[in-house]
């Protein structure tokens, strides 16, 4: 396709954080394009774990993350389907007394934050959760927090931002973009060319290229979380499960598939695309069988994995770009930001409404990652946030 | 030391293959899911059931013996591994399973001879009770000496279903009709077969003969099949040139040719390309077998389908590729007669495509279900493909859950391709093809890992 289009905002990017942007933008009346280099929700937005999630969450995250928590339920209103989001609850489990301890610390430390933690004990977990392998010494448990289906959330974003007036272009990869007299000139692969007063950058793993093109450059990393799916089983899994520390993660979901991540995968030929190694998925698979054994004998059908996009202390970059103005970053979730997408879109139609945001995001902002001799000159250079999320080896849950 | 090589089948496109290797002073390892050799084709009975191989492979059965006996003599200089599945590959490391326990092993060289498996497409009644793949209905013959039914009903299009209805006529079932989707005008193309493989053809034409002769209803352009039962089958209808018609029976068995199981070769990297013959994409490969991945080959049916003689051929010259390719002394006077027998027979091939076309415009039902596995139904696809506009395969996978299940879209994904190019108006090589994953097959959560080495 080629031609020259003109809109307000242009949208480079169609996962969950560019299409819950496009759909809030559109609807309070803006005119959007949004551009995919493949299929809206064919990356990590659409083939993420689905954890629903804030327990975990480092404290500077927490406001933005109760912002995208008060959306969850309402999707039905919002896209027109529920993504088969379940209040489920978020299980995260001690495998040791230091364990046990560190979940207590994060309680304490987010106690302000309105997460309701409840600690629960060794005999509290029999009781409830006696599912659960007798070896795990206890947890903690978010009952606001859930899980759902990241395939139909992401498609349902995408359809719901196309219907309410978002020109979506699917394999469309932007090349370029430059500033121009107050606005920008975006150039795609296939000859369109997009005139915008305002471009957000939410191009996921890939999005560290078009901040190097506002001259901010970042040190964006690819990490490939693994995933295996059971067949369909028998209701067992009430909640969703994470461990501290890292290891695996489990859901079960409403069709009966139980999905267990864990490890990390290695990237293909194509770097776009990815695949879990045998020993990281047996890995999964036998300690899935470990603490839950009653699915020692059930059968794993697939296992996957995604493309995401890590920051070094495990934040995303979140706000205006330092250089340009009317350019708005938003990328690098390091493997937690299916949970923030539908908060993040919000954040990002007010930046370009009005340049700002009640939600606090100071901690994420880009400049955090500019030279220091820049940083000096910028009054908020102080605001990187070393995480203090205490899942230490990164994986998304 | 290097490695040895590993083949993955040991049909006539793997046993041929070890043959080549074996000649050529190597070791190779031979996996293979099945308890025994032989292949799809000449598959061995789980128990011996009294019958002779005449018996059991009827025309072919001297070739039968013959690479079963080959096989068999290669024991001491091979390592053979009957019942193993391979479930993954990753760069030069295969991963097996065998009674719940996983292996891995290293190799340098690697002939993939997976074979092929039936392709269906839905009609309505295709999941009851008493249907089955034409495949299923011989293998059911073959390793279990069992029919699928009393007064069995063979339908569909391709060479194996003028086989199966003969070779379950021969074995004393009442062959009720055999029912060809494709116009009797298409058979007319068989004409320019038989230069190119005259004895293939004549016995195909011997099994309809022998088939009519025995007062068996042979019906062509047969459109709208439905198959009916409570609970289990009891009849069929469909139409034909304005006409409808009716049978009862107890069993059908039905299928529109094969298609090849490539999934193997999609974990181990290789470069796909669309085949307009086999309507799906097939690995990329030379003239020899080699694939895009250097030290991978490809051959026989898995890799494209042309039946078992070319099987055959292709596996030794994959082989001869392979043992080239490691420098050693090949014969490169075989490798081109080699080359030019798969070219005649892959002309063949186009003959039949011709005569046993696939029905291009077959329209699946609204009711009826699509993927079997995960029970979505062709109506559910279009509404997904409508609601979310879909153009691609893995987008309506997401979307639907079509291909999710237990089999990984290997039964569902042809019919589902041919219903998204049809509601979309493209071809169906932009529908594209779904992804591939290990597992080839389920494995338990419980698999235990060790690992060993495998070297020359
Ligand atoms: C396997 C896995 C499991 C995860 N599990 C969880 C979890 O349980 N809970 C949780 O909260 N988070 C999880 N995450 C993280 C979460 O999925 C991501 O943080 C989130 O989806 C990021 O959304 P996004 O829109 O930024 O990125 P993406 O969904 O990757 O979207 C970026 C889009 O940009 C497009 N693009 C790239 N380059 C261009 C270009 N040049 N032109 C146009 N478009 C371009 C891409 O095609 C892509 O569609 C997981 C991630 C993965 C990979
Ligand atoms: C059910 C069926 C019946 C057929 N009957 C006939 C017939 O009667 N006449 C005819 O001319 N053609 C028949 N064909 C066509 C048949 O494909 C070819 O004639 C011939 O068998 C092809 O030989 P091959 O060596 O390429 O593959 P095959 O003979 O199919 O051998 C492939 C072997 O690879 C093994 N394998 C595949 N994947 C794996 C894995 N992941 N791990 C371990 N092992 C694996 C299989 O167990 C199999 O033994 C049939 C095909 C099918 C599917």
């Amino acid at each position: 396709m080629t031609g020259m289009l003109r809109v307000d905002v242009a949208i480079i990017g169609g996962g969950l954080v560019g299409t819950s942007a496009a759909l809030s933008l559109a609807t309070s009346g803006l005119s959007v394009a949004l551009l995919d280099k493949g299929f809206c929700g064919a990356q990590a937005s659409g083939v993420n774990y689905g954890g629903v999630r804030r327990q975990g969450r480092p404290p500077e995250q927490l406001p933005l993350s109760q912002r995208a928590h008060a959306i969850w339920p309402e999707l039905a209103k919002k896209i027109g389907i529920d993504g088969e989001f379940s209040r489920s609850g978020h299980l995260k489990l001690a495998q040791s007394e230091a364990d046990m301890a560190a979940l207590e610390a994060y309680a304490k430390a987010v106690a302000g934050h309105g997460l309701s933690l409840e600690l629960i004990g060794h005999n509290g977990l029999r009781e409830r959760f006696g599912w659960i392998s007798g070896s795990i010494v206890g947890a903690s448990f978010c009952s606001g927090d859930g899980h759902a289906n990241p395939r139909l959330v992401s498609a349902g974003f995408a359809t719901a931002a196309r219907r309410a007036g978002v020109q979506v272009f699917e394999q469309m990869p932007v090349e370029n973009f430059t500033a121009i007299g107050g606005g920008f000139a975006l150039e795609t692969a296939t000859g369109l060319s997009v005139r915008a007063s305002q471009v957000v950058n939410c191009a996921g793993a890939w999005a560290d290229r078009f901040a190097a093109l506002a001259g901010e450059p970042v040190p964006l990393s690819r990490i490939y979380p693994s995933m295996i799916v059971t067949e369909p089983l028998e209701p067992l899994l009430t909640v969703n499960i994470g461990m501290e520390g890292g290891g695996i993660y489990a859901r079960q979901v409403e069709r009966g598939n139980c999905i267990v991540g864990g490890e990390r995968g290695v990237a293909l030929d194509d770097p776009d695309f990815s695949r879990p190694t045998a020993e990281g998925a047996t890995s999964i698979m036998n300690r899935t069988a470990a603490y839950f054994p009653a699915l020692a004998h059930a059968q794993a059908i697939r296992f996957w994995s995604g493309t995401e996009a890590a920051m070094p202390d495990r934040n995303p970059v979140l706000g205006l770009s330092a250089t340009t103005p009317g350019l708005i970053h938003a990328f690098g979730f390091t493997g937690a930001g299916f949970q923030l997408a539908p908060g993040v879109g919000e954040v990002i139609a007010d930046l370009v409404r009005s340049g700002d945001t009640e939600t606090p995001i100071d901690a994420f902002s880009i400049r955090r990652f500019l030279p220091v001799a820049n940083k000096a000159r910028t009054e908020q250079g102080s605001s990187a946030v070393p995480s203090t999320e205490p899942q230490k080896t990164g994986v998304p849950s | 030391m290097r490695a040895a090589p590993l083949i993955v089948g040991a049909g006539p496109a793997g046993i041929r293959a070890a043959m080549t290797l074996v000649a050529a002073g190597l070791r190779p390892v031979v996996v293979d899911e099945a308890p025994a050799c032989g292949g799809q084709i000449y598959r061995q009975p789980l128990i011996p059931d009294g019958r002779t191989p005449a018996g059991r492979y009827g025309s072919e059965a001297a070739k039968a013996m013959r690479l079963h006996t080959e096989f068999a003599e290669l024991r001491d200089r091979i390592d053979y591994r009957p019942g193993t599945l391979v479930w993954n590959l990753a760069l030069g490391v295969a991963h097996l399973t065998r009674d719940g326990k996983s292996d891995s092993i290293a190799h340098d060289g690697l002939i993939l001879a997976t074979g092929a498996m039936d392709r269906v497409l839905p009609v309505p009644g295709w999941t009851l009770p008493g249907v089955f793949s034409l495949g299923g209905a011989q293998i059911a013959l073959k390793a279990q000496g069992a029919a699928i039914g009393r007064r069995v009903v063979f339908l569909g299009s391709g060479p194996l279903l003028y086989l199966v209805a003969w070779q379950y006529l021969k074995a004393g079932v009442n062959v009720v009709a055999v029912l060809d989707t494709a116009p009797f005008t298409a058979k007319l193309r068989l004409a320019a077969g038989l230069l190119l493989d005259p004895r293939t053809l004549l016995l195909g034409l011997r099994y309809a003969a022998e088939l009519r002769l025995a007062g068996v209803p042979i019906r062509f352009g047969v459109e709208k099949p439905e198959i009916n039962g409570d609970g289990r089958v009891d009849s069929i209808g469909w139409a034909e040139a304005g006409r409808v018609g009716h049978l009862a029976c107890d069993a059908v068995a039905f299928g529109l040719g094969l298609k090849p199981e490539a999934q193997l070769a999609e974990l181990a990297g290789c470069a796909f390309v669309f085949s307009e013959r086999d309507r799906v994409y097939v690995p990329l490969r030379d003239r020899a077998g080699r694939s895009s991945v250097s030290g991978v080959y490809v051959a026989g049916d898995g890799a494209g389908i042309m039946g078992a003689d070319a099987a055959e051929a292709a596996g030794e010259r994959a082989a001869l590729a392979l043992i080239e390719d490691r420098g050693l002394a090949f014969d490169a006077g075989r490798a081109r007669q080699l080359e030019s027998a798969l070219k005649r027979l892959s002309r063949f091939r186009d003959v039949m495509a011709a005569a046993f076309p696939f029905p291009h415009d077959w329209r699946i039902a609204d009711d009826t279900t699509l993927c079997r596995c995960e029970e979505i139904t062709a109506g559910e696809a279009r509404a997904a493909i409508a609601q979310f506009g879909i153009r691609e395969i893995n987008r309506l996978k997401a979307v639907s859950r079509i291909g999710m299940g237990r089999c990984q879209g290997r039964l569902c994904s042809g019919a589902a391709a041919e219903l998204l190019a049809q509601e979309t108006g493209q071809g169906i090589d932009a529908a594209g093809r779904l992804r591939g994953q290990a597992p080839v097959k389920p494995v338990p959560l419980s698999l235990m890992d060790r690992i060993s080495e495998v070297a020359e």
